[in-house]
């Protein structure tokens, strides 16, 4: 059994205040999660990531398509006490302390009372809230809110759980530990949806990932499986500041750091460089396969590196397939492969 | 009651409590001994009468204030913070989220109104020096404008369940000072002909009667009131109460949380 399949699933608004016209929020989405898998879902903001997961959480309705978790139908409320979900950017009762929101959550969740209390102490310690667990909600730094909402979402010990961004909003440390708690519901045995537009995330944590733009799905499957999908890349290294013409004209984005010179070019165009670098005898110094990541086939995938526009970059993370020049490095050429 | 509609009910109280809501029950307070003291001085044999009608106009007031400015938010407020994202994810229907939030406002209004109408007791006493049967009206009275904040508490939820607090409060404000003029309205409809009286005849039945509700006069004058009049007035608030909500259901049903 699927833990999530989602059939055609497709959202149109229709936005404008006099003259409405529609607008797709997202198009027909077929995609199925394995049960136990942990399942990135990425996408830049307006992607449609959260359109989809409001769809199975029904919050919104579909405009056609279907989707069932667990087997169930969205609507059916057996399912939904099997599942956790993380809104983005939490925001809780202000008057509530951490403690009374996660007791009246594990209530409408419908966990017994004589369980309920141990659970909360559990699940706080857990999100390394243990000490804040009797402060009003309203004193929380966003930080603590992201952490209470993941601890919310997991209380009732669900088999699936939805997170939407669950990193925003977190220290390092902070990011590191939610990082461990995905990880750690995945060895339970749990499946895990989350979205996210920070790559290095979803690379480092998930079985599968989906990548979605402008609310079409635009592939899906294993990290490396999209990343060996593409055109391979070598990174070329050589003595000297000069670059030759035939390496020029190729419009290779050359940059100089100290007295070498560094080039990152698709693998087919190797030998042409290295003959070219060795007619004008110029050292290489170093040849190496670069290792495609997500990001590449995001970029890719996206047509150009897209701004979050959350402070948080896409592109901010050390999985860079080309890497930063140093401080003293300029470019020295650059056109169209 | 269906546990999880207690539980948002308490919830809902819980929040409005500490949101402190009940800090109004301060200000009446105030105003109640302010008032028994001063009439007390300058009133000659009306002293009942006045205390009676500055305690049970306080208490509607207060309780008005309470029940469009909170209820107007009880959905949108939930929906623009989305902790209601949180809620509805769960095993939590719709129609028990609206139910619940209805049961806890009513709830904290309640407990409001008890308070108060303790205050007004109390100033009755210090102004009569005794309490006697015909005190009896002025909790009829009391009960009357616990019906009544069934009825705008409703409204208001209605109107939170599709538009903005800022229209709710427009439109469930506009609705209690229509509502409290209803009798008129009636004898308008009943002056006019052909199409106008069938407009005014529904508008004056689609409103709600809160001017049935309203017995402030006879309570401050001690004139007794009927059992059938109880009954009746009960029937009806409850009846408009539950047909409000449902269509407040009815719309937040269909209500995609974008």
């Amino acid at each position: 059994m699927h833990a999530i399949e989602i059939l055609g699933l497709e959202k149109t608004y229709r936005v404008g205040f006099w003259r409405k016209r529609p607008k797709q929020a997202l198009r027909p989405l077929f995609l199925t999660v394995e049960e136990g898998q942990i399942f990135g879902f990425l996408g830049p903001n307006g992607a449609g990531k959260t359109t989809t997961l409001k769809l199975l959480m029904g919050l919104v309705f579909p405009s056609a398509g279907t989707a069932r978790i667990l087997g169930m139908e969205l609507d059916d409320r057996r399912m939904k006490a099997q599942i956790g979900f993380l809104p983005e950017q939490p925001y809780f009762y202000d008057h509530l302390t951490a403690r009374e929101l996660l007791r009246y959550f594990g209530q409408l969740s419908g966990v017994e009372a004589r369980q309920l209390g141990r659970r909360v102490d559990r699940v706080l310690e857990r999100v390394g809230l243990q000490e804040a667990g009797g402060v009003e909600l309203r004193k929380f730094s966003k930080g603590m809110l992201q952490r209470v909402g993941i601890a919310q979402a997991i209380l009732h010990e669900p088999r699936v759980v939805f997170l939407d961004e669950p990193m925003s909003g977190l220290d390092p440390m902070g990011r590191f530990e939610v990082r461990s708690l995905i990880e750690e519901l995945k060895s339970e045995g749990k499946t895990v949806f989350f979205s996210t537009h920070i790559l290095s995330d979803a690379e480092a944590l998930c079985d599968r990932v989906a990548v979605l733009h402008l609310g079409e799905l635009r592939g899906v499957a294993a990290v490396e499986e999209l990343a060996a999908g593409m055109q391979a890349k070598v990174e070329i290294v050589w003595q000297g500041n000069s670059v030759p013409a035939a390496v020029q004209a190729l419009g290779i984005d050359c940059r100089t750091a100290g007295d070498t010179m560094r080039a990152v070019l698709p693998e087919e165009h190797q030998d042409f460089v290295l003959e070219a670098l060795i007619r004008e005898h110029l050292r290489v110094i170093s040849l190496t396969p670069v290792r495609m990541s997500l990001e590449d086939y995001f970029v890719a995938q996206l047509g150009e590196p897209v701004s979050t526009g959350k402070g948080d970059s896409a592109f901010g993370q050390p999985l860079r397939s080309i890497p930063e020049p140093a401080s003293d490095s300029e470019p020295v050429g650059r056109a169209r492969l | 009651m269906n546990s999880r509609v207690l539980h948002i009910a308490v919830n809902t109280f819980r929040e409005a409590v500490r949101d402190r809501v009940l800090y109004n029950l301060i200000a009446f307070a105030l105003l109640m001994s302010a008032a028994a003291v001063l009439v007390g001085m300058i009133s000659i044999n009306i002293e009942r009468l006045v205390v009676v009608h500055l305690g049970l106009t306080a208490i509607s007031f207060f309780g008005t204030v309470i029940a469009i400015f909170i209820g107007i938010g009880l959905v949108s407020k939930e929906i623009e913070k989305r902790t209601l994202y949180t809620v509805l994810s769960r095993p939590v229907r719709r129609w028990e989220f609206i139910a619940g939030k209805f049961c806890g406002l009513t709830g904290t209004l309640v407990v409001n109104t008890f308070f108060m109408a303790i205050g007004v007791f109390l100033a009755l006493a210090y102004v009569s020096h005794h309490l006697n049967s015909f005190d009896f009206a002025v909790l009829v009275a009391v009960y009357f404008i616990v019906l009544q904040f069934l009825i705008i508490t409703a409204l208001a939820l209605f109107f939170s369940s599709f538009s903005s607090p800022l229209l709710s409060a427009i439109f469930a404000f506009a609705l209690f000072v229509i509502g409290s003029f209803a009798e008129d309205l009636r004898g308008f409809a009943g002056m006019t002909h052909g199409i106008a009286r069938w407009l005014a005849t529904g508008a004056a039945y689609l409103v709600p009667n809160l001017s049935a509700l309203n017995i402030v006069n006879q309570a401050g004058h001690g004139q007794g009131v009927g059992a059938g009049l109880i009954l009746f007035n009960s029937a009806y608030a409850l009846v408009y109460t539950l047909a409000v909500v449902s269509a407040a259901v009815v719309v937040f049903e269909r209500r995609n949380l974008k």
